[in-house]
């Protein structure tokens, strides 16, 4: 089985979100960039599949400039077979799924995985737009994958509870935490560190795709007024303070 | 040209923020000039979409004849009356139905997509709107150079805006079907109260010690009328279920109230709950972080104040 995870790079979570050049860039400077925190439970999930099914691999795919390369190096000492770098700074989720799409028409797989959606931009855009534009059924969010043969049970998280699906291969998962455990996920070791400097990591220049957005600016959301400390002995007070000033009760 | 606005009914019922998208998408051809289409897909009733007049929409195309909708499903239809209707603009709210059909309906229209959008267009050549990023610690001012676009709404964040008209429904017809994905069964959660739209949550974690310590919550979000969630420690153990989870990893919900019992406040629970309009600490760490997010805060044992706390609330409401 030939699986596909595709990634991001985006700022670690606890990083401070800064703006730059009058709040119309996000300031880099300073900043951990990690895999996307959805992609790895995608990631791990492929490398279990990979090991119940002998003879599978598993490729990393990013759309992305040469500084991301130590992200998608970080996945291939995750244990991952082989990366794929699309070279293009994409500006959208349109320019990224059709980048990776065009690259899958040349090179079919059985299996995409993306995350479900990235932390930078919240888009829950790639995965079914993916599905979309290569002809094929998408899951996501989706916390259940079992490969039998040629077809594939997913259960998909849908509003209120989950739905449990199936499709013939080849089908696209957005993954989330509940695809794996997080106990599950697959770390780098030192032997996978090693190993990963001498897998192929392939640079593809871009299909052509553009972009149809643009980022005016940035800007923090509304800063809260310090919080109003109420005496535990006094809950009535937070109750009237609910009602009357905040209005939410 | 004309802008549709997905009418989305869960099990018949057509909730507050689908409303919400209505009077988005009233306020969206208000700035762009176009009429406002709304589309129904599914087993609804009349009335129940109807309720698409009290945000201003005058007009809604029912389609009837799918029992079982899927995001491809639900895409090809809306691509079907946009298409009838010359519509370059779809509306929904950011449900899972409206984000899983967005990108395929996308592509079928060859249009642009934005999600998590939380205000009407500041301006129009090129439409410009704001959107939630950075897991709610940005918002970021777009804008969009493609004249056809796909839309999410975020959810209780435009907000309702009253403005009843008479809506007439007309009939419409789709033969979109799916052949890719094949629907086994359903499972549903066993909240009372769905917690991706809840107005109200009451929210613990950790310092409760114990899975049995829950009652009170439960208590606490009954009183209120509220829909339950946890932190991420609570849901991996097992005291939880995974649903409830809010933060990084799991959920980001949006609601009026976020009551946060025994939580400590990570950033990565944050980035679930940060969109509240009202957040509420109790907590016996008086410097656990989440005081300072929050609005407002009691220092205590929270078997001590969750207990006054439905006391009041009981009170409050009789």
């Amino acid at each position: 089985m030939k699986i596909l995870v595709c990634i991001s790079s985006v700022p670690d979570t606890t990083t401070k979100i800064n703006f730059s050049e009058n709040n119309t860039k996000f300031n880099t400077g300073g900043v951990q960039f990690v895999i996307n925190p959805n992609d790895e439970f995608g990631l791990t999930k492929a490398l279990i599949l990979k090991e119940s099914n002998p003879g599978s691999t598993v490729t990393v795919i990013h759309v992305g400039p040469v500084g991301n390369e130590p992200v998608i190096r970080k996945s291939l000492a995750i244990g991952a077979d082989n990366a794929i770098r699309i070279d293009i700074e994409a500006l959208d989720a349109v320019q990224v799924a059709n980048e990776i799409a065009a690259y899958v028409k040349s090179n079919p797989f059985d299996l995409i995985i993306t995350g479900k959606e990235s932390i930078d931009y919240n888009g829950s855009i790639v995965p079914h737009m993916l599905g979309e534009l290569l002809g094929i059924a998408s899951v996501s969010p989706c916390i259940g994958l079992n490969i039998n043969g040629t077809s594939a049970e997913m259960v998909a998280v849908i509003d209120g509870g989950k739905e449990n699906v199936t499709s013939n291969l080849p089908v696209v998962v957005g993954s989330q935490k509940g695809l794996v455990e997080e106990k599950e996920l697959r770390i780098p070791n030192m032997r996978g560190i090693m190993q990963a400097r001498s897998k192929p990591l392939t640079v593809i220049t871009s299909s052509g795709s553009t972009s149809s957005q643009s980022v005016n600016s940035y800007a923090s959301p509304a800063a809260k007024s310090a919080c109003k400390m109420i005496n535990a002995s006094n809950v009535e007070e937070l109750v009237h303070l609910l009602q009357n000033e905040a209005k939410v009760i | 040209m004309s802008v549709l606005v997905y009418i989305e009914n869960t099990n018949g019922v057509v909730k507050k923020n689908i409303i919400e998208a209505v009077s988005y998408a009233v306020a969206y051809g208000v700035a762009v000039g176009q009429s406002v289409i709304g589309v129904s897909i599914g087993t609804v009733s009349d009335d129940e979409i109807k309720k698409a007049g009290s945000a201003g929409l005058s007009k809604v195309i029912k389609v009837d004849g799918h029992t079982y909708l899927n995001h491809q499903i639900t895409s090809a239809v809306l691509a079907d009356v946009a298409n009838a209707q010359g519509s370059t603009t779809v509306i929904m709210s950011s449900t899972n139905q409206g984000k899983g059909a967005a990108p395929r309906l996308a592509v079928k229209m060859n249009a642009g997509i934005i999600t998590e959008v939380i205000d009407a267009p500041s301006s129009t050549a090129p439409i410009v709107v704001k959107k939630k990023g950075f897991s709610s610690k940005a918002i970021l001012d777009i804008a969009l150079s493609n004249n056809k676009n796909i839309i999410t709404v975020a959810i209780n964040s435009f907000g309702v805006q009253e403005s009843a008209t008479e809506c007439t429904i007309e009939s419409g017809s789709s033969s979109a079907t799916d052949n890719t994905l094949t629907h086994v069964s359903f499972e549903k959660d066993t909240s009372k109260i769905s917690l991706t739209d809840a107005e109200l949550v009451v929210s613990a974690g950790r310092g409760l010690k114990a899975a049995e310590s829950w009652g009170m919550i439960e208590e606490l979000a009954e009183a209120l009328g509220a829909a339950t969630a946890c932190s991420k420690p609570v849901s991996d153990i097992g005291w939880r279920p995974h649903y409830e989870h809010v933060g990084q990893t799991g959920i980001a919900i949006s609601p009026n109230l976020y009551i946060a019992v025994g939580i400590s406040g990570a950033i990565q629970h944050l980035a679930g709950v940060s969109s509240s309009k009202t957040i509420v600490v109790i907590n016996t760490d008086p410097e656990a972080p989440f005081f300072k997010a929050a609005d407002y805060g009691i220092v205590g044992d929270a078997f001590e104040v969750v207990p006054k706390l439905i006391t009041a609330i009981k009170a409050a409401k009789a």
